[in-house]
């Protein structure tokens, strides 16, 4: 076998792109991982064309992190109103789901594989961003408005790590960053669609679990620096709460440190090693509560961080 | 080797128990043996596998997924150790014994070939006579039955060899009691009681026992013999390659005294069957010559062939779903009396399909 070397996915024209999908050649990277993706489905090959234009891409490379698939389970809803289902391996580890949610699936599925395999990491909820080399974390609960501020704040200025995987490495407080699209729900799409004009959205989707979900591209300079990791010094939970002035309060340490237990998908897994890279992370790392009404005051605010 | 070919379960085998080959594969290779470990439940064991390697024998991009593996079977023996502890203070109360069989009793006695193996429930053997005793001390230290449904509960009780498994109210962690080696139904009848009799203590663990070696191997080897889903066949296959090879260097005529315990324990099927396919999938030596195969006995080969390795895509082909089909059939048949099979596979059938209809019913 040949190995192609990666080069951005704009450079593949529409039917080759649709054909190494099909055939499952197709190897994407983000950040330190390389993916490998099998599809047949129309929307699957457009909506990477689209979100993925500048990520490194190679047919059929020797070596990938994860071998993924999305593809049409067995049976006669093949064709009466098709369902897809996500496979790692050739196990699947969702319930199917209509064909229209194809990509939003595939998204899904490979946050699946990073939290329940990525155990090189501390593998934490929570989206991350970065200025120069410090990086902030952005730990919230579904609902808090964490992604609709990431996707702002990655528009204006702050390079995107990621909107919902932190990848910390044990021992230290390096973090590292995917660039994957910012997967926004409901009010925020057209909010966002809005406040960013030069943002690039795929099509939303209606009735998924979570409501209509849409995806945006993630801007093409964190792309370009999507190997690069950064060093946290900020964590901060946004909380949106329509009306209310911009407040921010600190945290204590082992309410932080609860909080991001809370938020770690494989703390268990790493054990002590996860409970000294956190308590380390919380010694030098301030924790603070922020309460927003409107994304440019957020702005603003972490435009002073550290200054 | 090309993707997926040459993946043999000897090829696979080896470089598990002799770890130098890693050193020579390349990223391509990788790429497949990380797919099919993963997917086989043995991540684990090959990382432990590749701590006997220098550190830069691996391709880069190779080493996250090491370190992943680590990890996982760091958590594992952890987990399995602080259960073992939590089972024996409460078996204590009683003054049992802990007696660990499988994927636990491996660890607890440290077998070389059981390093970083992932598994899931823990396994123990106790008295039958002290059944309800066991499971009232086990409630008592946070242990809760499953599977409430009313049909599932009789058939563990009227049937099976073990307690439904109970879950640890607080840590979720599962333990399968047994009481007998085989289900009540099963065409083969051995003595539970005289392996119990026969466990040894653990070094380092006291309250502790595991089965003694030839009763160790002839338990795994009867389980799989008598498995219908084999979603982790190759795991299993490996163990009893693993068991073989470990007591007939570590254990004084170890073939002479496994061939009283098959007798005294009527148990030549399963010894003969984990004989053949260790001989004939993974050439582990030693073994006497299997005898010459029949019609049937070809069949079975070919079944096992499919279901005795990592199940993945890379791997299978048009023929292998049907044959671990066969395989979950014939294990049924095994297991349970002809009339029973077909109540029971009628019964599931239909809770599969109505599963609310089903349970209003029980």
């Amino acid at each position: 076998m040949t190995a192609q070397p990666f080069a951005p996915l704009a450079s593949f024209a529409p039917a080759p792109l649709r054909r190494l999908l099909a055939e499952g050649r197709l190897a994407l990277r983000s950040g330190p991982l390389t993916v490998r993706i099998t599809s047949s489905e129309a929307i699957v090959a457009r909506n990477l064309a689209l979100l993925y234009r500048q990520h490194p891409a190679a047919d059929a490379p020797p070596f990938a992190d994860f071998h993924v698939q999305i593809a049409r389970p067995a049976g006669p809803r093949r064709w009466l109103r098709p369902q897809v289902e996500f496979r790692l391996d050739g196990h699947a580890p969702f319930l199917s789901l209509p064909a229209a949610q194809a990509f939003a699936l595939l998204e899904w599925g490979m946050n699946w594989c990073i939290a329940s395999h990525c155990h090189q990491y501390l593998v934490l909820h929570a989206a991350v961003l970065a200025r120069g080399e410090d990086a902030v974390l952005l730990p919230a609960p579904p609902g808090a408005g964490k992604s609709t501020l990431c996707a702002f704040l990655a528009h204006r200025g702050w390079r995107l790590l990621s909107d919902e995987l932190a990848l910390l490495e044990p021992g230290s407080a390096r973090v590292w960053g995917l660039a994957r699209p910012i997967n926004v729900k409901n009010a925020s799409i057209g909010l966002l669609r809005t406040a960013l004009p030069e943002a690039v959205f795929a099509d939303a989707v209606p009735d998924t679990k979570k409501g209509t979900v849409a995806h945006i591209a993630p801007p093409p300079e964190s792309v370009a620096e999507a190997a690069l990791p950064a060093r946290l010094r900020w964590i901060v939970t946004p909380r949106y709460q329509a009306g209310a002035p911009l407040s921010a309060t600190p945290i204590g340490r082992p309410e932080a440190m609860a909080m991001l237990i809370d938020n770690a998908f494989n703390y268990d897994v790493l054990g002590e090693q996860a409970f000294v890279t956190l308590t380390d992370l919380l010694a030098d790392v301030p924790c603070v509560d922020l309460h927003y009404a409107r994304l440019e005051d957020a702005q603003g605010w972490f435009e002073a961080l550290g200054r | 080797m090309s993707t997926g070919q040459g993946w043999t379960p000897a090829v696979l085998a080896l470089l598990l128990r002799e770890p130098q080959g890693l050193a020579a594969l390349g990223e391509h290779d990788w790429d497949t043996l990380l797919r099919l470990a993963r997917k086989a439940n043995l991540l684990g064991r090959l990382s432990c596998a590749v701590d006997q390697l220098p550190p830069d024998a691996l391709p880069a991009c190779v080493q996250p997924h090491i370190t992943a593996g680590r990890a996982l079977a760091a958590r594992q023996a952890r987990a399995v150790r602080w259960e073992i502890d939590c089972l024996r203070t409460a078996l204590e109360e009683l003054d049992l014994p802990l007696v660990l069989l499988k994927g636990a009793a491996y660890l607890a006695a440290d077998l070389p070939f059981a390093r970083g193996r992932f598994f899931s429930d823990l396994d123990i053997l106790v008295p039958r006579a002290r059944i309800g005793e066991v499971e009232g001390v086990l409630t008592k230290h946070g242990w809760a039955a499953t599977h409430h449904d009313a049909y599932d509960q009789r058939y563990y009780r009227q049937w099976m060899h073990e307690l439904p498994p109970m879950r640890h109210l607080r840590r979720g962690t599962v333990v399968d009691v047994h009481h007998r080696i085989l289900p009540l139904t099963a065409r083969f009848d051995p003595d539970p009681a005289s392996m119990l009799e026969h466990a040894r203590p653990v070094e380092g663990l006291p309250g502790v026992r595991v089965l003694a070696p030839a009763d160790m191997l002839l338990h795994s080897a009867t389980h799989l013999f008598h498995e219908g889903e084999l979603p982790n066949g190759y795991r299993d296959l490996l163990d009893l390659d693993g068991l073989f090879r470990h007591f007939s260097a570590t254990e004084a005529d170890f073939a002479g005294t496994l061939d009283a315990r098959t007798r005294a324990l009527h148990l030549d099927a399963p010894l003969a069957f984990a004989r053949r396919q260790c001989a004939r999938l993974l050439g582990t030596p030693g073994l006497p010559a299997p005898a010459p195969a029949g019609m049937r006995q070809h069949l079975l080969d070919a079944l096992y062939g499919h279901a005795l390795r990592p199940q993945h895509p890379l791997l299978d082909n048009a023929l292998s779903d049907a044959a671990r089909a066969l395989l979950y059939l014939r294990a049924h048949w095994l297991r349970m009396p002809p009339w029973l099979l077909a109540r029971h596979l009628a019964r599931k059938a239909v809770m599969r399909a109505r599963p609310d209809e089903a349970d209003a019913a029980a």
